[in-house]
């Protein structure tokens, strides 16, 4: 999971969700906590789909 | 000043000693040059002299390393030499390893120019172009003609103490030193010319080769998530409050290993980030941002995912070298395997 998809590219990660942003990837400060958290929970979600996907070379899951 | 008094260092076989069977053969000491050493004399010309040659069985260095560079070293010293050329090793492997030990050596203890010439994916260029220089050859050698008289032009060049110019201009291969000098273009003037090169086609010089990334075939995917065990790595710096392995906020040289028993949400209170190559403020306020700990202890609880690896590891990906990262993903994946984790979460900034 990260936010600089082209460098996960570069260094030859295989299954790449992209992030929210640099200082917080998996969060967003201007959220109320609960949403917060609930944004996080889908993006850990999405890299466990990631991680139950057949891939053939370096994917990016996008939505 | 007089002739520079050259020793060249070779191997049983260019030392005319023998082949494989004799590379169990320890150091010993020719007068002069011998072997390729006489081509070497050649394009010393009038400069220089090869005052000696020191020969070694490439075994000999390989199963005795610290010893055999002792011994070698104190052969070299003896003929009070103004510098070293050992090899060319060409794409010999243990060859390679032994020019490059033995000349970090007498770099080292003796404070003299080193040259050597290796083929560039010889195993001694990696662990020893830092130390000494290594003229770049072809993979065997049927290319002594043109490596002999680079590695001599070098090492008079080195001993005479004259300025050396960039690898490309000496023949050498690349020791990672970057080194300031004035332009008469700037850099987005340099950059946009090689842009307009590339999409003509035509060739350019980068002036930041990009290093070598390798490439591995994805894993299977995982079979049943309510079985598996998730592990949390991150690049992004989260350590224990206090950052308790001092782990680098740039170039890290390590990464750290913690527990997560206890813990169910990250806190500032226990948590922080270390990484100094983004505001840290979202992350110390929140480490959970970086390493989404509150979340997987829902998933566990949930059976959503069968359990968290008790322990996350954590570096800092901030100017960090790729050998360096290279080197903790292969230590940490170990101990991943051996811990039986199915799958792992790597989270970067």
């Amino acid at each position: 999971m990260c936010t600089v998809v082209p460098i996960s590219l570069t260094v030859g990660a295989n299954r790449i969700v992209p992030a929210v942003a640099i200082p917080h990837p998996l969060g967003n400060p201007e959220l109320p906590p609960a949403e917060e958290k609930a944004l996080r929970r889908r993006l850990v979600e999405k890299a466990l789909k990631a991680l139950q996907t057949e891939v053939e070379g370096q994917t990016v899951f996008e939505d | 000043m007089g002739k520079i008094r050259v020793v060249h260092y070779l191997n049983q076989f260019f030392g005319q000693i023998g082949g494989e069977d004799k590379a169990g053969v320890g150091p010993q000491v020719k007068e002069g040059p011998v072997g390729p050493g006489t081509a070497l004399q050649q394009a010393l010309g009038e400069e220089g002299e090869v005052v000696a040659t020191v020969i070694c069985g490439d075994n000999y260095v390989a199963d005795n390393l610290d010893r055999a560079k002792r011994e070698i070293l104190e052969l070299i010293r003896r003929q009070k030499p103004d510098a070293l050329v050992a090899g060319p090793a060409f794409n010999a492997g243990r060859y390679g390893t032994a020019c490059g030990a033995i000349g970090q050596a007498v770099a080292e203890e003796l404070g003299i120019p080193v040259v050597s010439g290796m083929y560039e994916e010889n195993p001694g260029v990696d662990l020893y172009r830092k130390d000494i220089y290594i003229v770049s050859t072809l993979d065997s050698a049927r290319g002594m003609r043109q490596a002999i008289p680079a590695m001599a032009a070098l090492v008079l060049k080195l001993a005479r103490g004259e300025e050396i110019g960039s690898p490309a201009a000496e023949g050498y291969l690349p020791r990672g030193i970057r080194r300031n000098r004035f332009a008469q273009e700037i850099g987005a003037e340099r950059a946009v010319k090689m842009l307009v090169a590339k999409l003509k086609g035509e060739s350019f010089t980068t002036e930041l080769p990009m290093p070598d990334f390798d490439r591995v075939l994805p894993n299977p995917p995982v079979a049943d998530l309510r079985k598996a065990t998730i592990a949390l790595v991150t690049s992004g710096g989260i350590v224990p409050k206090g950052n308790p392995d001092r782990i680098e906020s740039s170039s890290a040289s390590k990464y750290g290993k913690y527990s997560l028993e206890g813990f169910t949400d990250l806190t500032p209170e226990t948590h922080q980030t270390a990484h100094g190559g983004y505001d840290p403020v979202y992350a110390n306020q929140d480490p959970d941002r970086v390493l989404p700990l509150d979340v997987m202890r829902d998933l566990v609880a949930e059976g959503v995912i069968g359990g968290l690896h008790p322990y996350y590891y954590a570096t800092v990906g901030n100017g960090t070298s790729v050998a360096n990262a290279a080197s903790f993903g292969a230590a940490i994946a170990a101990d991943l395997k051996e811990a039986g984790v199915t799958a792992v979460i790597l989270t970067s900034t």
